[in-house]
């Protein structure tokens, strides 16, 4: 086990830049996810880690070693790919057992090895086979075995469940988390998908555009988004933002975003300043439907037009439209709204976010 | 499998009539023109020369079947040692150029070195200049060298025109093989030696099969070099010394030189029905994991 430092890590390809500089602190033992968009360097930045780029300018280390110009074998490392990469002329045992024979490990060290990776990950049986013999989950298995046997410092992971289907992928991340529990092992997983960053993470490292744009553990992010898109990018269904003007009102402080309709919430900042104010759809309340008596007096809500309803089971997802723009509100009560129908939702003040509208950082 | 539930999937389609119309008689017609040719060779080669010359007989049969023409080719001429120039020429230039195709496509596939997209088109021109033309700049090399009527002249040159195919071929094959298995390969610890011997050629057999076959047929049925290069009886090969000893002035030996043809023949067909498999999943280059 160690930690992995990257300090000030570009990289250009030709003469465009796809990683700005990155700086980023893993420690030993840490789970962490690198999530953001298709194209926002994150596989790069794994590559770079496990060898398999060159670096431009910046430091990569492993441990105390500086390993900008360190083969891929002498980092200690093992990674898994996003479409397994299993050696398809050798059976499982053979493809857990590569990296030791290359080695010159003896024939008893390697099948005590793979056994035992074997029986953690539930491929007893499967050892004579070759990889076109399984299905998705039992390669996905191999893939993490061949990582395992060689018990290296880092664990890498590039995107490594989105060729499995949505059941097993759940089934698989419970593994994997299970897997490092029991390992401990350093992990950098890349992941374009948000739930599995929430889900598996002990600190998430959101990239956009070769840029990081805030590490911290998977609440932080959901609660105090440094900015504009990591508020978007981390939630689903995604926050809810509106633009607007600060302003002071008699019920106290407020975000105009509509002539007639202000936002309670708490700030500091002036007013006549414009922002965004974000609200996730949990803390949108439903208040009453608009034909609902002494609903006319009341201004402290939001009113919206029902677009659509769509009830999961456990909660219901109501989209509707203010002042020109989409918005989505969770309940847990089972509402049935036909589109048209007019509501009021109200903005739980305590929850809500406020970004500077030009920068785009929370304010 | 999928193919076949395909097919019968559509099958409703298709009425019988419709079927003989785009199917069974454009089929018939083929191989009735790509099977005759053979079948007149066979037929020459077993004919008695009075059943050959005769205008009465029916051309398409013979009455009395005779091996007399086997006999005059295998003890009359050098056959048998044209036979075995044929096989070591083949053989031997068919392996000098697969190993010089492997690293070749190797490299200019995988090794992304700067300008090895020129390389590699460099390589195919060079198969585009006709042997005709590339003879004579070759048979001045070759006479500097003091090969010339030997087999050496043909095993050093048929790479020419070799290693450029074999070389395209196996750069298709290449590109087909995933690229994260030699990544993966390479955190294992693996040398660039070791992911070629270990992990790139194993998974490119189909590939090497087929070229090899490709490179075998071409060298076996080469005839411009192996005239103007070797000029021995001894040292000569089917194709050549078929044409040039059995063709007397104007008086064609059909018979011999059918026979000759047929037998020179065979190891091909035998060698392309051993790894006909390889050969369709070579030229198709897909690795299944």
């Amino acid at each position: 086990m160690a930690s992995v430092n990257l300090k000030k890590v570009r990289k250009t390809f030709g003469r465009t830049e796809v990683v700005h500089g990155v700086d980023i602190d893993i420690e030993d033992g840490e789970f962490v996810v690198l999530v953001g968009p298709s194209g926002c360097g994150k596989s790069t930045l794994l590559r770079m880690i496990a060898g398999l780029e060159e670096i431009t300018s910046g430091e990569i280390h492993i441990g105390d070693l500086l390993v900008n110009t360190v083969a891929p074998k002498q980092r200690d490392i093992a990674m898994v790919f996003q479409n397994y990469a299993l050696y398809p002329h050798m059976t499982v045992f053979e493809n857990m057992a590569f990296s030791m024979k290359l080695a010159g490990r003896g024939k008893r060290e390697q099948r005590e090895r793979v056994d035992e990776a074997a029986r953690i990950l539930g491929l007893e049986g499967y050892l004579d086979r070759y990889p076109r013999q399984l299905s998705g989950g039992q390669r996905q298995r191999v893939a993490m075995g061949r990582a395992i046997v060689r018990d290296p410092q880092v664990f890498l992971f590039d995107e490594p469940l989105s060729n499995l289907d949505a059941k097993l992928r759940v089934q698989m991340r419970t593994e994997i988390r299970e897997l490092h529990q029991r390992l401990k092992t350093t992990s950098i997983y890349v992941t374009h998908d948000q739930i599995e960053a929430m889900t598996m993470a002990d600190k998430i490292v959101v990239m956009n555009g070769g840029h990081v744009e805030q590490i911290g553990s998977p609440l932080e992010l959901y609660d105090f988004p440094a900015n504009l898109f990591v508020a978007g990018f981390i939630g689903s269904p995604a926050m809810n933002f509106l633009e607007g003007t600060l302003v002071t009102t008699s019920t106290g402080r407020g975000v105009r975003i509509a002539p007639d309709c202000v936002v309670s919430i708490e700030s500091q900042q002036p007013d006549g300043h414009q922002v965004v104010l974000g609200v996730r759809p949990e803390h949108l309340v439903i208040k009453e439907s608009h034909t609902d008596a002494g609903m006319a007096n009341d201004t402290a809500g939001i009113e919206a037009e029902v677009i659509v309803t769509e009830p999961t089971g456990a909660d219901t997802q109501v989209f509707c439209r203010v002042a020109g723009k989409e918005l989505v509100a969770i309940s847990r009560q089972r509402h049935l709204f036909s589109p048209g129908t007019r509501i009021r939702l109200e903005a739980q003040a305590r929850h809500t976010c406020l970004f500077d509208s030009d920068t785009g950082q929370r304010l | 499998m999928a193919d076949s539930e395909q097919r019968e999937g559509m099958h409703y389609l298709e009425s019988l009539p419709r079927r003989w119309v785009t199917l069974y008689i454009p089929l018939l017609l083929f191989l009735f023109f790509l099977l005759f040719p053979f079948y007149w060779m066979g037929l020459t080669a077993f004919k008695p020369n009075a059943e050959l010359l005769s205008t009465e007989d029916n051309p398409f049969w013979v009455v009395a079947p005779t091996l007399e023409h086997f006999k005059k080719l295998f003890i009359d001429t050098s056959y048998p040692s044209w036979m075995w120039n044929t096989i070591i020429i083949s053989v031997v230039s068919t392996f000098l150029s697969l190993a010089a195709s492997v690293f070749a496509a190797y490299a200019i596939e995988r090794l992304r070195f700067k300008g090895s997209h020129q390389i590699g088109l460099a390589i195919f021109l060079a198969y585009l200049v006709p042997p005709s033309i590339l003879f004579i700049p070759l048979a001045t090399m070759i006479f500097h060298l003091g090969i010339f009527d030997t087999r050496w002249a043909l095993i050093l040159t048929y790479p020419t025109f070799l290693i450029p195919f074999c070389t395209w071929l196996l750069m298709g094959y290449f590109r087909s093989i995933p690229f994260e298995l030699e990544e993966c390969a390479l955190i294992d610890g693996a040398t660039r030696w070791q992911i070629l011997t270990r992990i790139v050629l194993p998974l490119a057999v189909p590939g090497l099969i087929s070229a090899g076959i490709f490179a075998f047929t071409l060298s076996w049925n080469e005839f411009i070099y192996a005239l103007t290069f070797v000029s021995a009886s001894e040292n000569k090969t089917v194709p050549v010394g078929v044409i040039t000893e059995l063709v007397e002035g104007d008086v064609y030996h059909w018979g011999s030189l059918m026979a000759g043809a047929l037998v020179g023949s065979l190891p091909v067909a035998i060698m392309y029905s051993f790894f006909v498999e390889y050969y369709v999943a070579g030229m198709t280059g897909a690795v299944k994991e």
